[in-house]
């Protein structure tokens, strides 16, 4: 290999593709402007909408409850429903959305409670519909306070210590540092999102370098020159490997730094804010070279498919599929209980996903590391033979 | 000079099974000649091109570009021929200046060799109006011109073009042949292939006849006449051609 031209037809290749309006729009618009907008437009939205259904006052249908005034009356004392009269048929009045939600009082509800009877309170309510799920919990959670008032006092009278319903009491602690915990968090997105943005980010520059050429008839032009075929490859494959990796770093950093915007905006209203995200940038630097040889790996896999297509179309038609075989093992690796073991380690994907997962939360299983990186550099090797293989053959560079 | 031994070129198809688009052709081309390959469509002249600029290998035979075995040393060969052809593009994003210079580079020209021949190209060609034009906005003509200019840069003794004037127009067309004509006063060895008979007969110094992949001669103009007893060289390819053999 010799390095000069390389360097020229990389240098080319990088100025021709950041001049195509379509490398800029995939490689820094979509990652870097479109993706983070529409995931704070659409976070923003959902708070929105589940802030307004909170406030909203919700309309019940109460059913019976003639007989129980003290229970009606507390109810309509909080002021926290909209109490419509009865009717038959309140189920189909929920299903449409006219009320929230119904509460069956029974018949001598008051009385029943005086005396200690068993009595049962029935919620009607449309299961998945946000507004009626959230005037349920309300209405369970007033009827749940009642419940415990009764309970206290009735114990009261009995001379009962309080302490004789909860022998002992439970405490959860997390031994995890913030770092595991977040690492965790990070793990299971972060893996995920570059391979998938390295991917994207490919597709695009080794369609173009390769079958697009061929298509513009740029490719007879650039074989005339006396650069040997295998430095062709090696800066064209260069080339995808920059953009592919830009494309996922401008993509990570600016939906990680749309997350922090929005947890710290929200974070005043959010019921489980989420905790702090810490990085360990040493994890970070491991997280890095295990996936080297795998954007190594894509890209030359893609610039091997480019270069076997007639044409674009072709090539899109081969890349679309690989992109979703590519999803497969990156989403399985978020999975619970998926772990990476000698097996899994091999597969090419997969086991980076698993890898990087493990080195964000702090574990180091060096073995198992060792495994995934040397696989993947093999991997990458073969894919980068394959790309060269391809720029050698005749029927395939003038087929189209 | 270029020197063709016994060049055989066989393709595989699928559905027609081996295809024989070159037969056993051997010819020469001495430098300050232009050596015309004429052939209709299909009559394995690319080929035969492609195969003296390295970008297709003989399946049997060999030829020397420039002193070079276009198997033993093809990065040679490259380094000594233009090639020109319909199918040679320009890069669109790139300007004319851009595209010359990016060519230049690859032959391993030094930056002050290469800005002094891109001016003398440029103002040869009469193209520094079009110096910072990108290639997509230029003219067919001007994209000719371009073309040449990138084939020129290195200076090399020995020029191919495979049919450069198919699909221009007229004024297009005669810039790329006085072009041709130059090349040939300028002592460089040239090849040309094309099946406009017009262009030949104003152009080559020698005619090879090529047909079905196969060499059906080479003389002058005037010994093909002589041969055939024909006075056009339409007349005279169409017998050649359809003679029985």
């Amino acid at each position: 290999m010799n390095l000069r031209p390389i360097a020229i037809v990389y240098a080319k290749e990088l100025r021709d593709l950041l001049r195509d309006r379509r490398t800029l729009i995939s490689m820094v618009v979509v990652p870097v402007i479109v993706l983070p907008a529409i995931m704070i437009s659409l976070s923003f939205a959902a708070t929105k909408i589940v802030g307004q259904a909170r406030q909203e006052i919700p309309k019940i249908m109460l059913l019976g409850g003639a007989d129980s005034p003290r229970t009606v009356d507390a109810l309509r004392a909080l002021h926290a429903f909209q109490f419509v009269p009865s009717q038959a048929d309140f189920t189909n009045l929920i299903s449409d959305k006219k009320i929230r939600a119904a509460l069956e009082i029974p018949p001598r509800f008051d009385e029943a409670v005086e005396k200690g009877e068993p009595a049962v309170i029935r919620i009607y309510t449309y299961a998945g519909e946000m507004k009626s799920v959230l005037a349920a919990e309300t209405l369970e959670q007033v009827l749940r306070q009642k419940r415990e008032t009764i309970v206290s006092r009735r114990m009261a009278e009995r001379h009962v210590a309080k302490e004789l319903l909860t022998p002992f009491s439970i405490e959860k602690t997390n031994v995890a540092s913030p770092k595991k915990v977040s690492g965790n968090l990070i793990g299971m997105i972060l893996p995920y999102m570059v391979i998938i943005m390295c991917l994207t980010g490919a597709i695009y520059p080794a369609v173009d370098l390769t079958a697009g050429e061929k298509e513009r008839g740029t490719m007879e032009t650039l074989l005339c020159s006396p650069v040997a075929r295998t430095d062709l490859v090696a800066a064209k494959g260069l080339v995808v490997l920059t953009v592919s990796l830009a494309t996922a770093f401008l993509s990570v950093s600016a939906n990680g730094l749309a997350v922090v915007v929005f947890s710290k905006v929200t974070s005043h209203a959010a019921k489980n804010p989420l905790p702090p995200m810490t990085l360990d940038p040493s994890s970070l630097v491991a997280v890095c070279v295990v996936m080297a040889p795998l954007a190594i790996f894509l890209s030359a896999a893609m610039l091997a498919i480019g270069l076997f297509a007639r044409g674009s179309k072709e090539a899109n038609s081969y890349m679309q599929p690989m992109l979703i075989l590519a999803i497969v093992p990156a989403v399985a690796a978020a999975l619970p209980g998926v772990e990476l073991n000698y097996g899994l380690a091999f597969i090419p994907i997969l086991n980076v996903s698993l890898a990087s997962k493990e080195i964000l939360t702090g574990t180091f299983h060096w073995n198992y590391l060792a495994v995934v990186f040397f696989s993947m550099c093999a991997y990458a090797v073969a894919a980068a033979g394959a790309a060269v293989a391809m720029f050698k053959r005749e029927t395939v560079l003038f087929r189209t | 000079m270029i020197t063709a031994r016994h060049l055989t070129k066989t393709f595989h198809d699928q559905k027609r099974g081996a295809i024989r688009a070159l037969d056993d052709v051997s010819f020469s081309c001495q430098p300050g000649r232009i050596f015309g390959l004429l052939g209709v469509n299909g009559a394995g002249k690319t080929t035969c091109l492609r195969m003296l600029a390295t970008l297709l290998q003989p399946t049997s035979g060999t030829a020397t570009v420039a002193g070079y075995d276009v198997m033993a040393a093809p990065a040679k060969v490259r380094a000594s021929i233009g090639f020109l052809s319909s199918a040679t593009a320009l890069y669109d994003r790139l300007t004319a200046r851009e595209m010359v210079e990016y060519f230049g580079r690859l032959h391993g020209m030094r930056e002050e060799a290469l800005g002094a021949r891109l001016n003398e190209l440029f103002v040869a060609l009469d193209m520094n109006e079009i110096r910072d034009r990108r290639c997509s906005k230029l003219s067919t003509g001007m994209k000719q011109k371009v073309s040449i200019a990138r084939t020129l840069v290195h200076d090399p003794a020995v020029m191919i073009f495979d049919e450069p004037t198919l699909g221009l127009d007229v004024l297009t067309a005669r810039t790329v042949l006085s072009f041709i004509a130059q090349c040939g006063r300028q002592d460089k060895t040239v090849i040309f292939s094309t099946h406009v008979m017009s262009e030949v007969e104003k152009l080559c110094d020698t005619v090879a006849i090529i047909h079905q992949g196969r060499f059906l001669g080479e003389g002058t103009l005037s010994e093909w006449r002589e041969r055939t007893g024909l006075r056009t060289l339409e007349d005279i390819f169409v017998r050649v051609v359809e003679a029985p053999r």
